[in-house]
């Protein structure tokens, strides 16, 4: 479209292309005005005396208004979203965010409202996170928490120099981490940033992590153990108190991954099933929108005695009869210092506590009981079509597999999820967790309606009849999406990360 | 409030398919011991009219930018924000998406990934940029490993003068690997060639990479040319720490020979959001490419022929690599990066370069102001958008006395300097965007008198 050398037409809602941004650029279109500034008399060379300044401009798009609104529109357009569909990647709870969030995280008095102003001016965000970390601490069953860490993985590379700078604290320089193998990836990257060696454990034939094998692996070199719960084929480890009590004798911290939270709020806490440490992905479990990637947050609770150690500042609250006022603490010595600048996502902060304020702790335990009411309501639906590695209850997510489907049809699970997507579903996460062959994770979350759950289960039954009719079908799919399969090894190979400029 | 669809009928209808009683049944796999068997403590729920009415209150007692003039900087700055921009990020599409795992229907994502890196690319000088990174501290802490990484040595070397939020974040990243930061004490504001060749020369060969910024804490310019040139001759990387701003108006880092540019991205069309969530961006050379932390997005081609992106050179990551990916990051700050690509959309090159330029007009005008209310620049050099200045007043507690005069005339005034710099206990970074009119500048020269004289 606009692009020279194309046939005409092909716009609106029958193009399902949108060329770059530069090929809505011509040399001297302008967009928005800027201020303009008050001191034009001010003269730039001078007062940048010494200073290179740029002799070419930088390669930005030249383009209007108009032009932007509708590029970026016509982009939107060609993504699926949990707004526009069902969206049961695993892992990842994709259900519906509530739009309340949007508007109290864009009220001036958060959105506008600078990181450096005085304490006194900034009661209102401090009391926020105050009272966000104390229920983040009632959920997890821990003591205090940091709001800082931006997403999970960066909640879990806090925990894990925490759990360093416990045991140094404690005159030990522990080196292994151990982690089951169905972990999720984020896990053995993070303990290995952290300085740690990743010790990885196997799994039961229940799914739970191989006690026996744990037990043989703790020893006083182990600094820690990190754990999922409901792990990530969706089962919860029934063995995790006895998991604690032998991590807790070897000296080990006992950590949790809370990516999979959404199945035991108000149900179950990790405080109680004797981890150390937890961390929150604030996206998936309290419903702040996952922005295509991001920003999310991962707070991190810990126990009391390791308090100390967690990221500066924390909020504190003092009280003076009915008066409550809040300041940041930055003077923890045994802090391991911080993790980013300033003090948090804070925007998704103000989501996530509208969240829990929204749902108060009926709400909160009926997501979860809708939850895993919905996925071992779909997982009986799917394991009509596809094997069920580990037949049990579920919590919020079930993995089923491909295998056998494969066995008879020779199509695999990228072909099952490929062909989801001309059904017009998102597919499951595929190929995770590795302990099982050809999986497909499926999380469904509890916003969904038992309908969309049929239908879901429905399409996934047509897919597997094809796959035994016209398995060149799901391996030609998907052919009604904007593009079809694209090159992913070309372009390992070759990279081209950008457009040319203009 | 409760999101969830299901009727009593739907529920009865389910547990009946699944031959159960009542939810309950569902849970029998959690030992009753670790059962909560109490409510949560949490608050009672409200509905959308009382959390408007509790978050309205709690929005109420923080001195925002619509309510104040904001005159603190430090990485955050209250900058020129097009409309446009909240309205497309508010697009269900855009904001209700995940990591583009499935190409085929997140080619919106993809596309708008490639733009943002190109655009990153033309800002830096630089070949190479990811689809951006939690923050400009976390950014720049892992482009820290990198250099550890590429140079196997264990060191990183920084002047005082980058930012102190960004040197704890630096520390805090090489802890895991046992790295150390050394700092360089830069008592006239700047950093000089000089004082990096005789940092270097104190521990040879120990040096992975030197970091500065760009320009640095203080606002000031950084020879950053001459720095690059000698962090080099140690065969130590350089990396810069940019303002994108700034970016519109002064050479690019790359150009000036930095190997890593990296920097936050709230002034490019981002909420100040009380310092967060904005975004890193993180731009290298070439030869860094397989190296370089987090997601990159890359063009190629469908079955059909048809051009397409993906995102590429996935074996870096923690989801394929694991324990020897290059950085754990999972989830970045994707929706902060596309206002950016957005925000430079609607500007060009032309718009952000008047940004830039008014950036530094209308600092300077303001600095001569408040040289003329006795608030002397602490240093010298030439600064961007914002300035040290050593209040008039000599008490030691002259920054509070400004902060509370200024909280009451609607001011803030500026951001404090002495819990990171004692030795600036009487100072405040003051910052003066493209946003800020003469009217305003009157304002906080006033409020510095008034605070000097009560």
């Amino acid at each position: 479209m606009n692009g020279e050398g194309q046939a005409p037409g092909a716009v609106g809602l029958v193009g399902l292309a949108e060329p770059s941004i530069y090929a809505r650029s011509r040399p001297g279109r302008r967009g928005v005005r800027p201020p303009a500034g008050f001191a034009p008399e001010v003269d730039v060379a001078d007062a940048l005396l010494g200073v290179r300044l740029r002799e070419v401009p930088p390669g930005l798009p030249e383009t209007s208004e108009p032009e932007v609104v509708r590029h970026f529109t016509r982009l939107s357009q060609l993504n699926y979203a949990v707004d526009t569909g069902f969206y049961p990647l695993g892992s990842c709870t994709m259900k519906h965010n509530p739009r309340i969030g949007e508007e109290l995280a864009q009220l001036a008095g958060f959105a506008r409202l600078h990181p450096a102003v005085p304490e006194e001016a900034a009661q209102g965000a401090l009391e926020l996170m105050w009272r966000l970390e104390e229920a983040l601490c009632e959920i997890s069953g821990m003591a205090r928490a940091t709001l800082q860490p931006a997403a999970g993985a960066q909640g879990e590379l806090c925990g894990m120099l925490i759990v360093r700078a416990y045991h140094a604290s404690r005159g030990e320089g522990r080196r292994k981490v151990i982690v089951p193998d169905s972990a999720h990836g984020t896990n053995p990257a993070t303990a290995a940033m952290a300085g740690f060696e990743v010790v990885e454990v196997p799994s039961d034939a229940r799914g739970g992590v191989d006690v026996g094998a744990l037990s043989r692996a703790l020893d006083g070199d182990t600094a820690a153990l990190m754990l999922t719960n409901p792990n990530t084929l969706g089962l919860f480890d029934e063995n995790i108190a006895e998991i604690a009590r032998l991590t807790h004798e070897a000296g080990a911290l006992l950590y949790y991954d809370g990516a999979n939270a959404n199945a035991i709020l108000g149900v179950s806490r990790p405080g109680d099933m004797g981890f150390d440490i937890v961390h929150f992905n604030l996206h998936k479990t309290f419903s702040t929108p996952h922005g295509m990637g991001g920003p999310g947050a991962g707070p991190v609770a810990v126990r009391d005695f390791l308090a100390p150690f967690l990221p500066v500042p924390v909020v504190e609250r003092r009280r003076e009869g009915s008066r409550e006022t809040f300041r940041f603490d930055w003077d923890r010595p045994q802090s391991i210092g911080r993790l980013r600048s300033h003090y948090g996502n804070f925007g998704v902060l103000v989501r996530a506590y509208a969240y829990i304020r929204a749902l108060g702790a009926e709400g909160l335990r009926r997501v979860s009981e809708d939850a895993v009411l919905n996925a071992n309501y779909l997982m009986r639906l799917v394991a009509r079509d596809f094997d069920l590695p580990y037949d049990r209850l579920c919590k919020h997510e079930f993995v089923v597999s491909a295998k056998g489907l494969r066995e008879r049809t020779g199509v695999r699970a990228l072909d099952v999820a490929k062909r989801l997507l001309d059904f017009g579903y998102h597919p499951p996460t595929v190929y995770f967790p590795l302990i099982v062959e050809e999986a497909m994770m499926v999380e469904p979350t509890e916003t969904e309606t038992k309908e969309t759950l049929d239908d879901f289960a429905r399409a996934l039954h047509a897919i597997a009849e094809e796959a035994a009719r016209e398995p060149d079908r799901l391996r030609e799919a998907p052919t009604r999406t904007p593009v079809r399969r694209l090159d992913e090894a070309g372009a390992a190979r070759r990279p081209v990360v950008r457009y040319p400029a203009g | 409030m409760y999101y969830g669809p299901h009727t009593e009928e739907d529920r009865q209808a389910m547990l009946a398919f699944l031959g159960a009683e009542t939810v309950e049944d569902l849970f029998a796999d959690i030992p009753a011991e670790l059962r909560l068997g109490r409510p949560l403590d949490l608050p009672e729920a409200l509905d959308e009219t009382a959390l408007r009415r509790l978050f309205r209150g709690l929005a109420a007692k923080n001195a925002d930018a619509d309510r104040f003039v904001v005159f603190a900087g430090g990485g955050v700055a209250d900058h020129y924000v097009p409309a446009a921009i909240a309205p497309l990020l508010a697009r269900g599409e855009f904001l209700t998406a995940y990591t583009p795992y499935q190409p085929e229907v997140s080619q919106g994502t993809l596309a708008g990934i490639v733009e943002f890196q190109t655009m990153m690319c033309e800002l830096t000088g630089l070949d190479v940029a990811n689809a951006s990174m939690y923050d400009g501290a976390s950014a720049t802490a892992e482009a820290a490993l990198l250099a550890l990484d590429q140079t196997k040595r264990s060191r990183i070397l920084c002047p005082d003068t980058l930012p102190p939020d960004v040197r704890a974040t630096i520390r805090t990243y090489l802890s895991g690997p046992g790295g150390e930061v050394d700092v360089v004490p830069c008592p006239e504001g700047s950093f000089t060639s000089e004082r990096l060749q005789a940092a270097l020369a104190a521990r040879p060969g120990a040096y992975a990479a030197v970091v500065v910024g760009y320009p640095n804490y203080f606002g000031i310019v950084e020879d950053l040319a001459a720095l690059c040139e000698v962090a080099h001759r140690a065969g130590a990387l350089a990396i810069a720490y940019c303002d994108p701003i700034a970016l519109g108006l002064l050479e690019s880092p790359g150009a000036l020979g930095a190997d890593v540019a990296v920097g936050d991205g709230q002034p490019l069309g981002n909420a100040m959001s009380f310092g967060g969530p904005s975004f890193g961006f993180f731009a290298a050379r070439d030869r860094f490419i397989r190296r370089m932390p987090g997601r990159i997005a890359g063009l190629t081609r469908d079955l059909s022929g048809r051009e397409g992106s993906v995102l590429t050179l996935q074996t870096r990551e923690q989801h394929i690599r694991r324990a020897r990916a290059t950085s754990n990051i999972c989830t970045n700050n994707a929706l902060n990066a596309l206002a950016a690509a957005i925000y430079l959309a609607l500007l060009g090159p032309a718009g952000l370069r008047e940004v830039a330029t008014a950036c530094v007009q209308n600092a300077h005008a303001a600095m001569e102001r408040l040289r003329a209310a006795g608030a002397r620049p602490a240093f010298p050099g030439p600064f961007f958008k914002e300035w040290v200045v050593e209040l008039p007043d000599p008490r030691e507690d002259a920054v509070d006395r400004v902060l509370a005069v200024g909280l009451a005339r609607g001011v803030v005034a500026g951001t404090p300097l002495a819990r990171e710099y004692p030795a600036l206990s009487r100072h405040l970074l003051v910052c003066v965007t493209e946003a800020r009119t003469r009217e305003e500048v009157e304002r906080l020269a006033a409020v510095i008198e008034e605070a000097a004289s009560s």
